[in-house]
C-alpha cells in the first residue's frame, strides 16, 4: 500500500502534527473551559506550540547548534530562535498580565468562572 | 516564622549566592556559550523569589525593597534606549555599535554587553515586581496562604 | 509532550493543572535542545518552568484552587477545534520536511547571520549577535514590552498607600448594596466617584 519512500516523506511532517495537536489542545481550553486561569494555561500551551512550531522550522539535518566553532560546516538557523527566545520572557510577561487580571476579577466577583461572571453582570437584566 | 524549616532555610541560604554567581556567568558568558540578558534576568530574579518564599515576603522587600526593584525595571530600558542614543552623538545610527569603541568589533562587542546588561536589569526588575505584586496580596509573612477575608 | 496537554485540559484541580504546566515546559525545553535550539531551552526551562508556575501558584493562593464542574459538555466547541485540526492537518502536506536545507526558511537572511557574524559582529553566539546587533531595534521593542506588562501588573492589582488594591473593597461593597437594594442607583454611582477618586 504505502511504499517506504512515502512513509519517510510523511514521517518528515510529525513534527507539524505534534504541533497542530498542541495548538488544537489550547485552543479547545479557551474555548470550550469556563475557568480562567484555565484558558489562561490554556493560551499558554498555544504559545509553547508556536514556538515548536518556529524552531522544529529552523533545524536543518545534520546541524549543530548556531555557536560557531571550526570545524563546523552546517549550522541551524539561529533566526528563529532569537524570535523564539524573546518569545518566551514577553510570553510570561504577558501571562502575568493576564494573571493579574484575574486577579482582579475575582477581588471584584469572587469567582473565576465566567458564566458565574456573566450571571453576575446580566443576571437580573435577563440577558444570558 | 518557619523556625522548624530549618533544612529549607539552610539550603536556601547556601543556594541563593550560587544562583546569583550563576546569573551572572549567564549574562556575562552570553556571548560565548547558550545565555544572555534576557535568561540572566530571570535567573537572577528567581534568586529574589526564592528568598521571598522561604524567609517570607517582609525579609525580602528589605533586602531588595521594590522601590529598587521598580528602579531597575525602569534603568534597564533607559541603558537600552541611552546605548543607542549615544552611538547616534558618536556619530553612527541608532544602535550602531560600531563607532563605540576604536575597532568595529570592539565597538559591537561593547554595544552588546551594554544593551544585554539594560535586558537583563529591565527582566529582572519586572520579575521580581511582578512576583510581589502577586505575592503582597497574601498575608503579611507567608507569601503563599489563602486568605482568611474569603 | 501531547499526553501531558491531554491531562492539562482534562484535571479540574488547578493545583495540579499548575504543577503539569510546569512539567510541559520542561518537556519543550528538551523538545528544543533535541532541535538545537540551546538558548532557547535555556530560557523556557528558567521561565516556563521556574517563573511562570510560581506566579500561576501566586493566583490559586489569591483565587481558588479548584474548578467548578459543568455538566454540558461542549460539543460546538469540540467540532470546532476537530475541524481546525483537520485544515491545519491538510495544509502540512505542502510544507518543507523536517530538517530540510532547502527549505525557504534555510535561504534568506540566515545564511549571512552564519557566514559573516563572526567577522562582523564578534561573538561566536550566533543567537547573541543577531538578538543584540541584528536585530537591536526587535530587542529594545520586546524589552519595552516586559517593562510594559510588569508596569500593567502594577496598576491593575498593585497596592496604594492605604494598603488595600484600589477599587477592590469599593467593587465588592458596591455589589452588596446592589444585591440588598437592587433599586438604589445612588450609592453605586457614589462608590464609584470614589474609586475613581482613589
Amino acid at each position: 500500500m504505502f511504499d517506504l519512500a512515502t512513509i519517510k516523506d510523511l514521517l518528515g511532517l510529525v513534527n507539524y502534527w505534534v504541533v497542530i495537536v498542541l495548538m488544537m489542545a489550547g485552543f479547545y481550553t479557551v474555548i470550550a473551559q469556563h475557568n480562567l486561569i484555565k484558558k489562561v494555561v490554556g493560551l499558554n500551551i498555544f504559545q509553547v506550540s508556536v514556538f515548536v512550531f518556529y524552531i522544529s522550522m529552523g533545524k536543518v539535518s545534520g546541524g549543530s547548534a548556531p555557536i560557531l566553532k571550526d570545524g563546523i560546516e552546517t549550522y541551524s538557523n539561529p533566526l528563529p530562535h532569537v524570535l523564539i527566545l524573546t518569545a518566551i520572557v514577553v510570553g510570561v510577561a504577558t501571562t502575568s498580565l493576564a494573571l493579574a487580571l484575574v486577579v482582579r476579577i475575582h477581588h471584584s466577583y469572587d469567582t473565576i468562572e465566567e458564566d458565574e461572571i456573566q450571571t453576575i453582570e446580566h443576571g437580573e437584566e435577563d440577558i444570558a | 516564622m518557619m523556625v522548624e524549616k530549618v533544612l529549607l532555610r539552610v539550603i536556601a541560604k547556601l543556594l541563593i549566592p550560587l544562583i546569583m554567581l550563576f546569573a551572572l556567568y549567564v549574562q556575562f558568558h552570553g556571548d560565548f556559550g547558550p545565555g544572555g540578558g534576557f535568561q540572566a534576568g530571570v535567573i537572577f530574579a528567581v534568586a529574589f523569589i526564592l528568598y521571598a518564599l522561604i524567609f517570607g515576603i517582609r525579609v525580602a522587600r528589605k533586602s531588595i525593597p521594590s522601590s529598587v526593584t521598580r528602579t531597575l525595571l525602569a534603568l534597564g530600558v533607559l541603558i537600552y534606549g541611552g546605548t543607542g542614543i549615544l552611538t547616534m552623538l558618536l556619530g553612527g545610527e541608532f544602535l550602531d555599535y560600531n563607532v563605540l569603541g576604536s575597532t568595529p568589533l570592539a565597538g559591537q562587542h561593547l554595544g552588546i554587553l551594554l544593551v544585554e546588561f539594560g535586558v537583563g536589569m529591565t527582566v529582572a526588575g519586572a520579575m521580581i515586581t511582578i512576583f510581589y505584586t502577586f505575592a503582597g496580596h497574601a498575608n503579611g509573612d507567608l507569601p503563599f496562604r489563602i486568605g482568611d477575608d474569603r | 509532550m501531547a499526553g501531558t496537554a491531554y491531562w492539562l485540559v482534562k484535571l479540574r484541580n488547578l493545583f495540579a493543572v499548575v504543577m503539569l504546566s510546569g512539567i510541559y515546559s520542561l518537556i519543550a525545553a528538551v523538545l528544543y535542545v533535541v532541535m538545537d535550539a540551546v538558548d532557547v531551552a535555556f530560557t523556557e526551562a528558567a521561565v516556563g518552568a521556574g517563573i511562570s508556575t510560581v506566579l500561576m501558584l501566586g493566583t490559586l493562593a489569591l483565587t481558588t484552587d479548584q474548578e467548578k464542574v459543568h455538566k454540558k459538555p461542549p460539543v460546538l466547541a469540540l467540532v470546532l477545534v476537530l475541524a481546525t485540526g483537520g485544515v491545519l492537518v491538510y495544509g502540512t502536506f505542502d510544507m518543507p520536511r523536517y530538517g530540510d536545507i532547502n527549505a525557504p526558511i534555510h535561504q534568506h537572511v540566515a545564511n549571512r547571520y552564519i557566514e559573516k557574524s563572526g567577522a562582523e559582529v564578534g561573538p561566536p553566539n550566533i543567537v547573541t549577535s543577531i538578538l543584540a546587533s541584528y536585530r537591536g531595534y526587535d530587542t529594545l521593542g520586546e524589552t519595552a514590552v516586559v517593562f510594559t506588562a510588569a508596569i500593567g501588573v502594577l496598576v491593575i492589582i498593585g497596592r496604594s498607600k492605604g494598603g488595600v488594591m484600589p477599587g477592590s473593597t469599593a467593587a465588592r461593597r458596591r455589589r452588596k448594596d446592589k444585591d440588598r437594594a437592587p433599586d438604589q442607583p445612588s450609592t453605586a454611582s457614589s462608590d464609584l466617584d470614589e474609586e475613581a477618586s482613589s
